[in-house]
């Protein structure tokens, strides 16, 4: 028993590794504001491109959804990072992260809004239409705000996701809460640091999960 | 065609392909092992859990829903390193298969135990009291009656989250797993050439596109009963 607190929950070592830990968290965080929004963003793309008229592009939102659904996110941040500098192309590990997050949380985020898009009836999309609206002002001021109330829980559970996946910017070397806490671990021969990033990502993400479970139950019902 | 042909240089080199392709097969194999027992354990052990929870226990409950919120809140590549580098200083060396299987199966227990929770919640009350009135114990209506109800709801959210749990096998490639991502990563530094890593991808995408598939094919096939 002394030793598990000693080497999972020592407090001087805890107390010596918070500044690198709390670096980490900076980084984090900054991470977590770059991501989210570009993903976001990235996503709304795709679910509008999905709703085109011509064939063409719908296919092609669909193979893209489809294939970085089917990829692991670690897989493709390791070949952003390592592959392609074999092709020319380097990314710092900031951008590099970015990029990876980039493709495959515009594809989870773009079928969230396609299934919200879907939930709206196609009766509201005539009527903005036949009050003078052309078809890219009924989609923003109609049809979207609609859309994105309903998926609500959705988008959230999912950013969850993100702000958890962020961690994966430790593998290339990006100086972020884990890769910091790990760091730590290893100069410390005690994994105290780890217990306290763990410790963090539930501080900041247990709230969140509490009210999403609240908002999933209001909405169910 | 000069950043075609540098493409193809970095990343379909033929002869590297054949080289290191038994290698990644192998991690294709180590990838479906650990896949197949995290979700078969981590439903298992997610009904267990609602069924459990099911009694209103207290204590139980509690401990249940500190489990479930913990295991939501924290990053599976957290517990690996926690696990993998920590359980050794107090004399626990479970190797890293073992620790990617143990992290995933209770991050999937996890979020299956919360959504059959929230499937049990939807069932009507009336099935309950009907099913204790043609004199089933608790347990029996739970099993017999109510769960079979409860599970077939949740299908959708579950396959979901299961295909998303199932991808971070590849996280074992952090604590040495040799799996598929593993493998292509050696590959890459023994040949200086990054087709491995392109076949690893690829392999992935072969191996989660049918899921994919499969699980909006589920998606759609049980919609209608939401409504």
């Amino acid at each position: 028993m002394e030793t598990l607190i000693h080497q999972f929950f020592n407090l001087d070592v805890m107390l010596q590794a918070w500044p690198i830990v709390w670096r980490g968290l900076i980084l984090t965080l900054l991470l977590c504001l770059a991501v989210i929004p570009l993903g976001l963003i990235g996503g709304l793309v795709v679910a509008l491109a999905n709703t085109s008229r011509h064939r063409a592009v719908r296919w092609v939102t669909v193979v893209f959804v489809d294939f970085f659904r089917a990829i692991p996110p670690l897989v493709l941040l390791i070949f952003v990072k390592e592959g392609l500098p074999f092709a020319g192309i380097r990314f710092s590990p900031f951008v590099a992260v970015c990029v990876a997050f980039l493709l495959n949380n515009s594809a989870y985020y773009g079928e969230i809004f396609r299934a919200g898009i879907e939930s709206i009836g196609t009766g509201q999309m005539e009527a903005a239409r036949s009050t003078g609206l052309s078809s890219f002002q009924a989609m923003t001021y109609v049809i979207l705000p609609q859309a994105a109330r309903n998926v609500l829980p959705d988008l959230l559970s999912n950013t969850i996701e993100v702000v958890k996946l962020t961690s994966l910017a430790s593998v290339v070397a990006f100086h972020e809460l884990l890769y910091s806490a790990d760091m730590a671990r290893s100069v410390t021969y005690n994994a105290s640091p780890i217990v306290m990033a763990a410790a963090i990502y539930l501080i900041m993400l247990l709230p969140v999960v509490r009210i999403l479970g609240r908002l999933e139950n209001r909405m169910s019902t | 065609m000069s950043s075609w042909q540098r493409f193809a240089e970095a990343f379909l080199d033929w002869d590297v392909i054949v080289q290191y392709l038994p290698a990644i097969g192998s991690g294709l194999i180590v990838t479906v092992e650990i896949a197949a027992l995290v979700v078969i354990c981590g439903i298992v052990l997610g009904l267990v859990l609602v069924v459990l929870r099911s009694y209103r226990i207290t204590v139980v409950n509690w401990l249940i829903i500190a489990f479930v919120d913990t295991l939501r809140s924290v990053p599976p590549l957290v517990l690996i390193l926690l696990l993998y580098f920590g359980m050794p200083n107090i004399g626990i060396n479970m190797g890293g298969f073992v620790v990617v299987w143990l992290v995933l199966t209770l991050v999937l227990a996890a979020f299956a135990e919360e959504i059959f929770w929230a499937g049990l919640l939807s069932v009507d009350k009336g099935q309950w009291q009907a099913a204790r009135s043609t004199g089933l114990g608790y347990t029996q209506a739970l099993i017999y009656v109510v769960m079979p109800q409860a599970v077939r709801m949740t299908i959708p959210p579950l396959t979901n989250r299961t295909i998303a749990i199932t991808k971070n096998t590849a996280l074992g490639t952090v604590i040495g797993v040799a799996e598929i991502m593993n493998e292509a990563t050696t590959a890459v530094s023994f040949s200086g050439n990054a087709s491995p890593l392109f076949v690893g991808a690829l392999a992935y995408v072969m191996l989660f596109v049918p899921v994919v598939y499969l699980g909006r094919w589920i998606e759609t096939r049980f919609a209608w009963r939401k409504n």
